[in-house]
């Protein structure tokens, strides 16, 4: 290994090592104090967590930045993992929302004082396996990276040991592995096919293989490929038809934990298959049938999405079906692939998804944050619960509504800015009908978004005990609605870094 | 290029400002008749700069003045600017929304309820309203237009009356779903080839050349009509046009007066701006499909909705529920003189347009002022129920003169403003529709019969023995207050002032219209 290697990934060695560290922490911690008083000094674990992630994102800054390492798009490690600004791009989000989360939940915690220790080093492995995922350029890496994250979220879900809990967790993983077989498949068909495991490699010696006319993607071997590896990412994405999973863990799950998943496993997620999808792009038989695939999926994840939330009377089921028709708008950036775009713009694609991602992950994290703040104090996790919110804790509510209202797609918040990059996308491929369909979903959200803005403000609060978030929850949520504002007012603010992101097409 | 000439940005920035001003310093527990005044201060300064701009509007030089320019978004398959300008077309309507925003502000002073999220919301109203219209780039204009429901969801839940959530939610939704088709109509535009700006008109200030003009004689990237629907959907729906008005009377009548007085004085105009901007000021020249090939179906609509609104209009007991029926008959004349766009005669064309431009400003006006007499009304009886009042005239004699010169307007009194606009519409657009434009006529016919109808069963007969207002609540009924007065007389000078001397108004529409047909 070259010193350039661990340059490369020093930002994921951090990550891992702080989980390390964190584990040891407890131990440490824990000896010492024994009786009543144990969360008082197991209270600082949040805090190292905190300011150890501040490692990890200088090391990505400087990569970033060039300080002393350098950001490139040649892979390391004998190609199989790219630490290109790409990678760092999906980085930042996955430090960012750690540390969202765990600002955002450190009153929360308190009911795991007996797995306190566990609960970090589980989060930050999981953050670090999709550091490591969003930069994987391999097949076997890749399926390694996501393994890593897999296995700690699955145990995070059935932190709470409760009933739900521990049904979320084994639904978690019992699909987990199915997806990870799916994907598996994918991945051997791709081998198969090309006999490479590394992306550039594959690309090169797809280049030279003949496509057979009349066959969807070119040939079969391609096309069960792709779509395998689809459906694996596809759980892992929570989109629709692969969506089945995400109400039950989200509901099951500890909040917060509910909160890392519908935001940094889904960024690592998208990330990836848009890394292999987008390295294949250029052979035209795949992008084009790739557009009709995204397509549908993301007419079916929709549309499911929106249609079942509106019945829903659970707050975080709610929530797990808004984040599916959420990834259902970002596939609408997939179906726009470069071979048939209409103004030449091979990055519109990307750009697009990247945008709704990084808006999404801000808007995301603080609605589910706020909601896991209330939801921890009232233990009351229905929609009903939330009536007269605004009476019981005022800043808090307006600050989730804003939030809602970001989901919803409303202007000026980055909801209806990146809504309005990504749908101009698909109208930019010719997909007026999928564009069309988008926006009637958007419109069929506003009910629910609403009526819980609705609710929050204008309804009468059961109880009238004051809800008071704590410091640390209230900078998580401030800064994620902060974030949804400034970066749809402001939008070159973040299109800025994207544009020098896009290092994959 | 950056221009800034920062009077509009001030004009639409001012009231939203005053909403954070109020929103920040709640923490300070003010006094409500503080942040009253302190709102109500802040929208006559928004007045006083719209007429200002109004005023200083260059009528010689023409075209697009006050420019506000910066790069705003600038993504692979959408680039847009904040591109702010009025120009003949817009600037009547910006002093139509100072007007109304000043007289919704006066007329909420009698508000208790969380005073200062009621103002915070209204002023909020004002700005978005006023985007709108000021508005050159066509995402910044979707921008103002999909964030003026918010504002509206919060004034109708919270503060208004009946069923006020339903109609709230209903509101919210048939305007999201409208503007819904109208942004994939707005990509649909700026991604045709030859199309490199969402700037809706020429602004040779900044080299830009406009929509209009490159979209013309073009293929757009989906067929022309497709497009120009996805426009007008959003367009009917706020209008609101036959048969999708049905959110209307249930939002005018559960909203709060002043909410009324906005909705009908400024938001409906916003529709009928966008139908003149966007569906005639772009579709003129496209290739395939033309807004002249619409104008047919739309005479045909605009009259169903004429006749249709002024009926159900005669038959309803509820005194906001009818004014607001009437809306809807009277934005069907709107309609009708854009259908004028039909026509082979520019001098046909362009009258028509204008009548329709006037007749929005009118209406605006007049309905205003009627909502506003209504409101003062019902603080007082608290029923608008009219089989309930009558005689009121006795108690009221201020309101009821105002209400009867609302109503004389609106009935199309000559020498009132309704009038003109009304005379206009059919003049231009009887030539070309003669059928629709004969059959509209009777919905003058009917507006004469349910505003004196309305107005002999409320102001004038004798009170109703049962079901009404118990005598001695009734002999306690006052006037109108002084106060009361300002935004009222605020309203009735534009009515006369436009009834006798149209000119004031019209040549500055003539210019902004003139150009936006070509």
């Amino acid at each position: 290994m070259t010193a350039q290697d661990y340059w490369a990934l020093s930002p994921v060695i951090a990550m891992a090592g702080l989980a390390l560290i964190l584990l040891s922490a407890d131990a440490l911690l824990a000896e010492r104090m024994f009786g009543g008083k144990r969360y008082g000094s197991k209270r600082a674990l949040s805090w190292i967590a905190v300011i150890g992630l501040i490692a990890p994102a200088l090391l990505a800054l400087n990569l970033w930045f060039g300080w002393v390492g350098e950001a490139t798009s040649e892979a390391v490690l004998y190609g199989t993992f790219t630490a290109d600004r790409f990678a760092l791009f999906f980085q930042f989000i996955i430090i960012g929302a750690t540390a969202a989360v765990i600002l955002g939940s450190v009153p929360y915690l308190q009911q795991f004082r007996d797995s306190l220790g566990e609960f970090f080093t589980l989060l930050l492995t999981a953050a670090a396996g999709m550091m490591l995922l969003v930069g994987a350029s391999e097949l076997i890496t890749i399926y390694v990276a996501l393994e890593t994250t897999a296995l700690p979220a699955i145990a995070l879900a059935a932190l709470r040991r409760d009933g739900f809990s521990i049904e979320a967790a084994a639904k978690f993983l019992i699909l987990s592995a199915l997806s990870t077989a799916l994907l598996l498949f994918g991945l051997v068909f791709l081998y198969g096919y090309t006999g490479a495991t590394r992306i550039d490699e594959i690309v090169a010696r797809m280049a030279t293989l003949p496509f057979e006319a009349g066959v969807p993607f070119g040939s079969l071997a391609v096309m069960l490929a792709v779509l395998l590896i689809v459906a694996g990412f596809g759980f892992k994405m929570a989109i629709a038809p692969w969506h089945m999973w995400v109400p039950d863990v989200y509901q099951g799950a500890p909040t917060p934990v509910a909160a890392f998943l519908s935001v940094a496993s889904k960024a690592s997620a998208f990330a990836v298959l848009m890394r292999i999808l987008y390295a294949m792009a250029e052979f035209d038989p795949v992008a084009n049938d790739w557009q009709i695939l995204f397509a549908l999926i993301a007419t079916a994840s929709m549309t499911v999405g929106n249609l079942l939330a509106l019945s829903q009377t659970n707050m975080k089921r709610l929530l797990a079906y808004s984040t599916i028709a959420q990834a259902g708008y970002i596939m609408v950036g997939f179906a726009a692939v470069e071979a048939a775009s209409a103004t030449g713009t091979a990055t519109a694609g990307p750009q697009s998804i990247m945008y709704y991602l990084a808006g999404y992950a801000f808007t995301n994290l603080a609605v589910f944050l706020g909601f896991a703040a209330i939801i921890h104090r009232t233990n009351d996790d229905s929609i009903a619960g939330l009536s007269g919110l605004i009476k019981r804790s005022p800043v808090l509510a307006v600050l989730i509504s804003i939030g809602l209202l970001s989901l919803l797609g409303m202007p000026p918040t980055v909801g209806f800015m990146s809504k309005a990059v990504i749908f101009s996308t698909a109208v930019d491929q010719g997909l007026i009908w999928l564009a069309v369909v988008a926006v009637v979903n958007t419109v069929i959200a506003a009910y629910y978004y609403l009526r819980i803005v609705g609710l929050i403000l204008f309804g009468q609060a059961q109880e009238n005990q004051k809800i008071q978030p704590t410091t640390s929850e209230m900078t998580a949520v401030a800064a994620g609605v902060v974030g949804a504002i400034i970066f749809g007012v402001v939008p070159w603010l973040l299109l800025q870094p994207i544009n020098d992101s896009i290092t994959i097409v | 290029m950056t221009e800034f000439n920062g009077i509009l940005t001030l004009t639409v920035f001012l009231p939203a400002l005053a909403s954070l001003i109020i929103m920040l310093a709640k923490p300070l527990q003010l006094e409500d008749r503080l942040i009253r005044w302190f709102a109500i201060l802040s929208t006559v300064a928004t007045f006083i700069l719209s007429m200002i701009v109004f005023l200083a509007y260059d009528r010689d030089a023409g075209g697009v003045q006050f420019i506000d320019h910066i790069a705003w978004l600038s993504a692979e398959t959408i680039k847009s600017s904040y591109l702010l300008g009025v120009d003949g077309l817009s600037a009547p309507l910006v002093l139509l929304t100072g007007l109304l925003g000043m007289a919704a502000a006066f007329a909420s002073r009698n508000i208790q309820l969380r005073v200062s999220e009621y103002f915070i919301w209204l002023l909020l109203l004002e700005a978005a309203v006023m985007g709108v219209f000021v508005s050159l780039d066509l995402l910044l204009f979707f921008v103002f237009f999909e964030f003026e429901v918010i504002p509206m969801f919060m004034l109708i839940s919270l503060w208004g009356s009946g069923r006020p959530r339903y109609s709230a939610m209903k509101f919210v939704l048939y305007t999201l779903a409208g503007g819904a088709f109208m942004f994939v109509g707005i990509f649909a535009v700026y991604l045709t080839g030859a199309v490199d700006t969402l700037t809706m008109v020429a602004v040779p200030q900044l080299g830009i050349v406009g929509i209009a003009d490159q979209i013309a004689g073009v293929d757009l990237i989906a067929p022309a009509s497709l497009i120009f629907a996805f426009f007008l959907v959003a367009f009917a729906v706020k209008l609101p046009v036959w048969p999708l008005h049905n959110w209307l009377p249930d939002a005018h009548t559960d909203a709060p007066t002043a909410v009324s007085v906005m909705l009908a004085g400024v938001l409906l105009k916003m529709a009928g701006y966008g139908m003149i901007r966007i569906n005639i000021g772009l579709f003129q020249e496209t290739n395939g499909f033309t807004v002249h090939d619409a104008a047919g179906i739309l005479s045909v609509v605009a009259a169903i909705s004429v006749v249709y609104g002024a009926i159900v209009t005669i038959r309803q007991t509820d005194m906001k529920r009818l004014i607001a029926y009437s809306s809807v008959s009277h934005m069907g004349f709107v309609l009708l003189g854009l259908t004028a766009i039909g026509g082979s005669n520019a001098a046909i064309q362009t009258g028509g347009v204008n009548g329709a431009a006037l007749q929005m400003f009118t209406h605006g006006t007049i309905t205003g002022l009627a909502f506003l007499m209504v409101g003062l009304a019902y603080d007082r009886t608290h029923t608008r129920h009219i089989p309930h009042l009558g005689g009121l005239w006795r108690r009221m004699p201020v309101i009821g003169i105002f209400f009867f010169i609302a109503g004389f307007a609106s009935l199309g009194l000559p020498a009132l403003s309704g009038f003109v606009s009304e005379i206009m519409v059919f003049l231009n657009s009887f030539p070309v529709w003669p059928w629709a434009a004969s059959i509209s006529a009777f919905g003058v016919v009917l507006a004469a019969g349910y505003v004196l109808w309305m107005i002999q069963r409320t102001f004038f007969g004798a009170k109703p023995p049962d079901g009404g207002i118990p005598d001695d609540k009734f002999d306690e009924l006052t006037d109108a207050e002084p106060l009361d007065l300002i935004p009222i007389i605020a309203l009735t000078i534009p009515i006369f002032v436009i009834g006798i001397w149209p000119k004031v108004i019209v040549d500055v529409f003539n210019i902004g219209i003139e150009e936006v047909l070509r």
